[in-house]
Formats: C-alpha cells, sequence, structure tokens
C-alpha cells in the first residue's frame, strides 16, 4: 500500500521495545482525565452565557464588514420615492428613547448651531440666517429599524449645500452631529451629499414643533430613522470615527436604505 | 450543505424572531425570550445581519450544485398528480416504504420545492426590507414595504412548518439521519436503494 501519509521507509521494530512500559501507562483512565481537564478549559472562556464577549466581538466585526458593503450599495444619486402631500401623517410619529413627556424645547432665540472639525468657516449660525438659505421640500418615508414606516413632508437646507456654503472638507470621512437631548449621531459623507439629505425645519409646511427637532434636525431618505438626530446644537466634519447613541449600544452604524 | 444550513436557517428564524418583536405583525403574537437569539433588537438584528451571508451563500452553491449535476431534477421531478394522491392515501394507511432512501414520494417532493423556494422568497424580500430604498423597485414589485415584511413573514411561518415536519419524519425513520451524518444511503449496482441482503 503506497500511500503519500505512510513513511516509505518502516521504522525499526526495536523502537516499539524500547517504548514498551511507557506505552502501557497510556490507560483509557488517562482519556478521560485529559478530556475533563480540557472540559474545564473551555468554562475560562467567558461567564456571561447569553452573550459572550467572543461571540459579541465577531457580531460587531460581521456589523463592521457589512457597513462597508453597505457604502457600497448606496447610490449617491438615487432618489428615494416621494408621495403626494395627502398621504403625509399629522402630526408625525414621535420616538426616542425616552417618553414623549420628557421632551426638553429648545428656545429658538437663544439656539445657535456651532461648527467645528474640518471647516474653513466655523462663525456659529442663528435660526433666522439658516432660514435664509436656499430651501428643498422632500416627502418621503420614514422607516424605523422595528419595522414600522410613516409619510413625512420635511423642508429645510440640503446638507449639502450648507456644507458647501461653510467651506467643509467634502472628501473628509464623516460629519458628526450633536444634540439637546445627548444623541450623538454621526453619517458616511457620500450621505450627507444626496440631495434629500437635509437640514430640516419645518414639517408639512409649518414650524417643527417640539417633539420632532425644534429647531433643526437631520431628515435623510436613505437611512433608518435612528440615524436622523433631531435638536441638533452641533456639526463636525472629521476623519475620525465618531460612532453614535445607539451604535455604542451594538446597532449597525451605516444603517442605510 | 444541509448541516450548514440548518445552523444558518436556525440563526435567521431565532433572530428572526428577536427582531419581530419590537414592531409586531399579528397583534397579540409575541415569541418568548427563551426562543430568541439575541437578547434584544440590537443582537438579534446583528445576527440576522452575520446569518444571511451563510445562508445566502449556502443557498447559492447548493442550488448551483443542483442545476449543474442535474441532481435537483433528478430528485424532485416529475411530480405526478397520482403519485400524489397515491402516497396521501398510503401515509393515511400507515403503509410508506422507507426501504429506498434515496428517492423521494410525491409529497416529499412538493415539501422540497415549496420549502426551497419559500427560502428563496426569504432573500428576496429580506434585501427588499433591507434595503426598500436601493432596491425600491423590487419593494413596489411586492406592494410596498410593509408588505415585504408580511411576505418575509409569511416565508418563515412556512419553513418553520416545513420544519416541524421534516425534524419529526426523519426521527420517526432514524435510518435517514444515519444517512444524512455518514454521507448517504448505501447505493446498491442499479445506483438506487441499498443491495439486497442489506435491507
Amino acid at each position: 500500500m503506497n500511500s503519500p501519509f505512510r513513511p516509505r521507509k518502516r521504522p525499526d521494530p526495536a523502537i516499539l521495545e524500547d517504548h514498551r512500559p511507557l506505552l502501557r501507562l497510556l490507560e483509557r483512565r488517562g482519556l478521560i482525565r485529559g478530556g475533563l481537564s480540557l472540559g474545564a478549559l473551555t468554562m475560562l472562556t467567558g461567564c456571561d452565557v447569553t452573550r459572550p464577549r467572543s461571540v459579541e466581538d465577531a457580531l460587531l466585526a460581521m456589523s463592521r464588514l457589512n457597513d462597508s458593503v453597505q457604502a457600497w450599495l448606496f447610490d449617491p444619486n438615487k432618489l428615494a420615492p416621494t408621495y403626494p402631500a395627502s398621504m403625509v401623517l399629522k402630526p408625525p410619529k414621535f420616538n426616542a428613547y425616552y417618553d414623549v413627556t420628557d421632551v426638553k424645547p429648545v428656545n429658538g432665540a437663544d439656539w445657535r448651531l456651532e461648527l467645528s472639525g474640518l471647516i474653513t468657516d466655523k462663525r456659529p449660525w442663528t435660526l433666522p440666517q439658516i432660514n435664509a438659505l436656499p430651501q428643498r421640500t422632500e416627502i418621503i418615508k420614514h422607516i424605523c429599524v422595528e419595522g414600522w414606516d410613516y409619510i413625512g413632508e420635511w423642508t429645510g437646507v440640503p446638507l449639502r449645500t450648507f456644507l458647501e456654503r461653510v467651506g467643509a472638507d467634502l472628501q473628509a470621512k464623516y460629519v458628526a452631529f450633536k444634540t439637546a437631548d445627548d444623541y450623538p449621531s454621526s453619517i458616511d459623507m457620500a450621505t450627507a451629499l444626496h440631495p434629500q439629505t437635509l437640514l430640516a425645519t419645518r414639517y408639512a409646511d409649518d414650524t417643527l414643533a417640539d417633539p420632532f427637532g425644534y429647531p433643526l434636525r437631520l431628515r435623510m431618505s436613505t437611512k433608518l430613522g435612528y440615524k436622523n438626530p433631531k435638536w441638533i446644537t452641533a456639526i463636525e466634519v472629521t476623519n475620525t470615527y465618531p460612532g453614535g447613541y445607539w451604535e455604542k449600544l451594538g446597532f449597525p452604524w451605516f444603517a442605510g436604505i | 450543505m444541509h448541516w450548514t444550513n440548518a445552523v444558518a436557517m436556525l440563526v435567521m428564524i431565532t433572530s428572526g424572531w428577536g427582531i419581530y418583536d419590537d414592531d409586531v405583525i399579528i397583534r397579540g403574537l409575541h415569541f418568548s425570550k427563551d426562543l430568541r437569539l439575541g437578547d434584544w433588537a440590537a443582537w438579534s438584528l446583528n445576527w440576522h445581519f452575520a446569518g444571511m451571508w451563510l445562508l445566502a451563500i449556502n443557498g447559492l452553491c447548493y442550488l448551483t450544485y443542483g442545476v449543474l449535476t442535474g441532481r435537483l431534477r433528478e430528485r424532485l421531478l416529475p411530480i405526478r398528480f397520482h403519485d400524489v394522491i397515491q402516497t396521501v392515501l398510503d401515509t393515511l394507511r400507515f403503509k410508506i416504504e422507507h426501504n429506498d432512501l434515496t428517492t423521494y414520494n410525491a409529497v416529499q417532493k412538493i415539501l422540497y420545492i415549496v420549502v426551497i423556494l419559500a427560502g428563496m422568497s426569504q432573500v428576496v424580500t429580506g434585501l427588499a426590507i433591507w434595503k426598500p430604498v436601493q432596491f425600491s423597485g423590487l419593494v413596489s414589485l411586492l406592494g410596498g414595504f410593509q408588505w415585504a415584511r408580511y411576505i418575509h413573514f409569511a416565508g418563515m411561518a412556512v419553513i418553520v412548518g416545513f420544519l416541524v415536519v421534516h425534524v419529526m419524519l426523519s426521527l420517526l425513520v432514524p435510518q435517514t439521519l444515519w444517512a444524512m451524518l455518514t454521507g448517504g444511503p448505501r447505493v446498491g449496482p442499479s445506483g438506487h436503494g441499498a443491495p439486497e441482503g442489506m435491507r
């Protein structure tokens, strides 16, 4: 019998004689003892049975890989479907990580939009200044990661127009947001420059109401609901991954639709 | 491929139940926490978005292999109406033969075709739910975003229904399990079934 796994020259049978006492010691109980120690070793890997660290890390690595697949799938010129004004839900649906009764309204007169990061003109903006910028209205679907959706009519300056106006580095990777309700968020530059991405100040032809982000919020047609921060107080353009509120708890960052 | 698919299916079904529970489709229908993969929606989602690759790639390999080798056609076709009636009658009389594990009866053929179609439908409706803007054409073909969710849910129900029957029957005929684990039943000279004397 020729086999690549078998030595051509058989070893000297005398070797076996030399090691016979040692071989005698190989007993079944040795196997059982060894098996037990091996079993005990597996207990060292983690104590949290519901979500072991290693599983969590593997899932997060997969999620980051999915983020890049999603960025590749994202077509910067593809517009989301729009709808007639008759289908708009009034008022829009409220959803946050807290109840609607816990909303802390923002005073529009005192409010300023701070800018930081890779932006040439970092002077803060007031509400009348933002309202004077070119406006765009989109009647688009809001899709929540939970599964529900509604159609809303949003008006405001396109984020692209705003970023161009303040001299932001449009080659940077991320646009990050800070909000009055402590809900940090960030998006990729490609989505920030999408024509339907708005810094919304109005809903259904009316000033944005308090629970929905007055005076300024983000509205994108190409991302899930939780990626749209409300009550925005600061915008940063950066190349360092900024993360976000839900992302820190495990949700996917790109969340494109 | 069968066992890879079994793992992927279980991951997708149980993590899907975790995602479902945040916004139920059938009022009052919740899945118990013990049955869900992921201790809350974020991790169920991450499981679902990781498992989808295993399911889709394995499924694609299975279908390509089945079509190229002609195995799918050989095993699952033809289905004759008369055979279906006969199998149903035999089943009711407890006279089903299991001697030849390499050929499927008519009802088995129908069930396997249904579950393969359901699996493919899950991938398509899943894509529509995952990327309703990038694949907006697909979503309108399915009748809208919520309809894509309903069909995705119905597909899950079909697959779970199949699974219950499939696992129960394989336990009733244990030699099928042995064949699945050891790489198939013994094949006789004709290419079908066990040779005489082995039965």
